[in-house]
């Protein structure tokens, strides 16, 4: 009896989860495809002038699509060496001593709310970047990758970390065996045993880089433009879906759009899950 | 099991009187006052909110944002006694509001200038209204068009949905199109921030903002100021609503003559916005 109940009460927890996923799921179908009777999905995805509340609105979101893309591949390019590089030290370089200290502090930048990442970024990194790099403005799409690759860091290194840790040590030891020095060792066995792991890191960060919203709504400089350069400001998906909620009144046409935007955000992470479950398992065989 | 079965019932006993009686520390129902909308207006909402409960201890007022649309749509839907508003009412939403057979009337609380600022390096002091329209929609992007240094002008804008864009967008640019590549910000202390950060930069921000880490330009010649706003010289410029449905009564009543007293309209003041005279 009393395990009959335990078993339910844990199915029952297993199932929350896929019902939140179907009602996010059909919330967001039902809320924004009615904005496809009246405006055509190509000239949505593809329209590159974002005026929600002009009369008549434009409604083109290519802008917030490219600038999302921006950002998530700059926050790529800096979380990825900085991250994985950070796990391979941890786990098979540093000393016991500097890895109980190392580690903890990699995983504390991952408590540290995004807003206040957004204000240092704002505060301190804005400033700087724009002195640097003499640019007209430090609030723009090199900004925001940098700050949002500090914050995706932490996600990469830890689970990269744990992957590369659970390699067993007879891999490691027959590599010596085979007289390869401790860099071979790692370059060649030890990260390619790891690999899927340090791929779901990547994806993990990733999805960290696409979804992040404070941050970019404060740093990224939010101009709804396709970027001719990094130095650029431009504006994402998630910031704009956080900026303009709050004020757009409900059912308006504005309202779909920025559901819709979240449909597209939707599809996108889950486009990029898919494939790295099919990379990772590809990679395991 | 019967572990289980008392705790359930415990709880079923505990959620249900909860809602049976009141606990000894909530405040007596005397008068309660729903308050929601503008991001703008609320500092004042909720300032002159808590000071007025602390007088009158048998009061109950609660007060969010969430913007001026979202506040009188709660006024029509009729979850609210008051809705905060930093712009006037739209055709449209009166329309609704006379099918519902809500009455909305626009009580001013107080006035907000909007201030436009730039480095205070900048060597520009004054600036007319068409120059800030064929700024921000791109015809004028140097400096030197306006007579200042030469180099490019980083023009700063707020999100589209701000009752402070909106009213700007009205005032200033004539409803013309803010160029895109126009950094949009969330925040009036983000502009402010930003543009004191950012040696050619434009923006605007509320006169609540202004600070010696900006420059305020006069428009048209006028300087924004309390005094210029209300004596209505300067154009930049807008009253800050609380609609209810009728004219106020009651609570709702009782709580604007507060804001509107001597007492209120200090806190209107000391908050940044302009008070009525």
């Amino acid at each position: 009896m009393k395990e009959k109940i335990i078993k339910l009460i844990l199915l029952a927890c297993a199932f929350v989860s896929i019902f939140f996923l179907c009602g996010i799921t059909l919330t967001l179908f039902t809320e924004s495809l009615s904005i496809f009777k009246e405006l055509n999905i190509f000239k949505f995805l593809f329209g590159t002038h974002w005026y929600p509340t002009r009369y008549p609105p434009e409604l083109g979101i290519l802008p917030l699509i490219v600038g999302t893309l921006v950002v998530t591949l700059g926050t790529l390019i800096i979380a990825v060496p900085l991250g994985v590089g950070t796990a391979i030290y941890i786990s098979e370089v540093a000393s016991h001593k500097i890895k109980e200290i190392l580690k903890p502090t990699v995983e504390l930048l991952a408590s540290v709310p995004s807003v206040i990442y957004g204000l240092f970024g704002m505060v301190f990194l804005a400033p700087l970047v724009q002195k640097v790099f003499n640019v007209p403005i430090g609030l723009n799409a090199f900004t925001a990758s940098i700050i949002l690759g500090m914050m995706a860091l932490p996600t990469v290194a830890s689970i990269a970390e744990d992957a590369i840790s659970s390699v067993p040590k007879s891999l490691r030891e027959a590599s010596f065996a085979l007289g390869a020095t401790k860099w071979e060792t790692i370059t060649r066995s030890v990260v390619p045993a790891a690999s899927s792991g340090i791929i779901a890191s990547i994806i993990l960060g990733l999805g960290r880089a696409i979804g992040e919203t404070m941050t970019v709504l404060m740093v990224a400089g939010g101009a709804a433009q396709i970027p001719h350069s990094i130095f650029d400001p431009i504006r994402t998906m998630t910031a704009t879906i956080a900026a303009e909620m709050g004020e757009a009144p409900m059912g308006s046409m504005h309202y779909q759009a920025l559901f819709a935007i979240a449909l597209v955000l939707f599809f996108m992470t889950l486009g990029f899950n898919i494939l790295a479950d099919w990379i990772s398992h590809r990679r395991k065989v | 099991m019967k572990k289980i079965l008392v705790l359930l019932m415990l709880f079923v006993f505990i959620s249900s009187s909860a809602f049976a009686f009141k606990w000894p520390w909530a405040k007596k129902d005397e008068g309660t006052l729903t308050i929601t909308g503008s991001t703008t207006v609320l500092p004042i909402a909720q300032k002159c909110a808590e000071v007025y409960m602390d007088k009158h201890s048998d009061a109950n007022i609660s007060v969010r944002g969430g913007g001026s649309s979202v506040g009188i749509a709660a006024l029509l839907d009729g979850t609210v006694q008051i809705a905060d508003a930093s712009r006037s009412i739209k055709t449209k939403e009166l329309k609704a509001a006379r099918e519902k057979g809500i009455n909305p009337v626009g009580n001013v609380v107080a006035k907000d200038g909007i201030a436009v600022v730039v480095h205070p390096s900048n060597g520009i002091s004054e600036i007319t209204i068409p120059q800030i329209e064929a700024i921000y929609t791109g015809e004028i992007s140097n400096w030197k068009d306006l007579g200042g240094v030469p180099g490019p002008i980083v023009v700063i804008s707020r999100d589209n949905s701000s009752g402070t864009y909106e009213v700007f967008n009205a005032l200033a640019l004539g409803g013309g199109k803010v160029r895109e590549d126009a950094v949009v910000l969330a925040s009036n202390n983000a502009v402010a921030q930003t543009v004191s950060q950012t040696p050619s930069s434009i923006g605007y921000v509320g006169l609540g903002y202004l600070s010696d880490a900006v420059k305020a330009l006069k428009v048209g010649g006028v300087m924004p100021s309390n005094a210029t706003v209300n004596a209505g010289s300067y154009k930049l410029a807008r009253p800050l609503y609380m609609y209810t449905n009728g004219n106020p009564k009651g609570l709702a009543k009782q709580y604007l003559d507060f804001i509107w007293s001597a007492e209120g309209q200090s806190i209107v003041e000391d908050l940044g916005f302009v008070p009525l005279r």
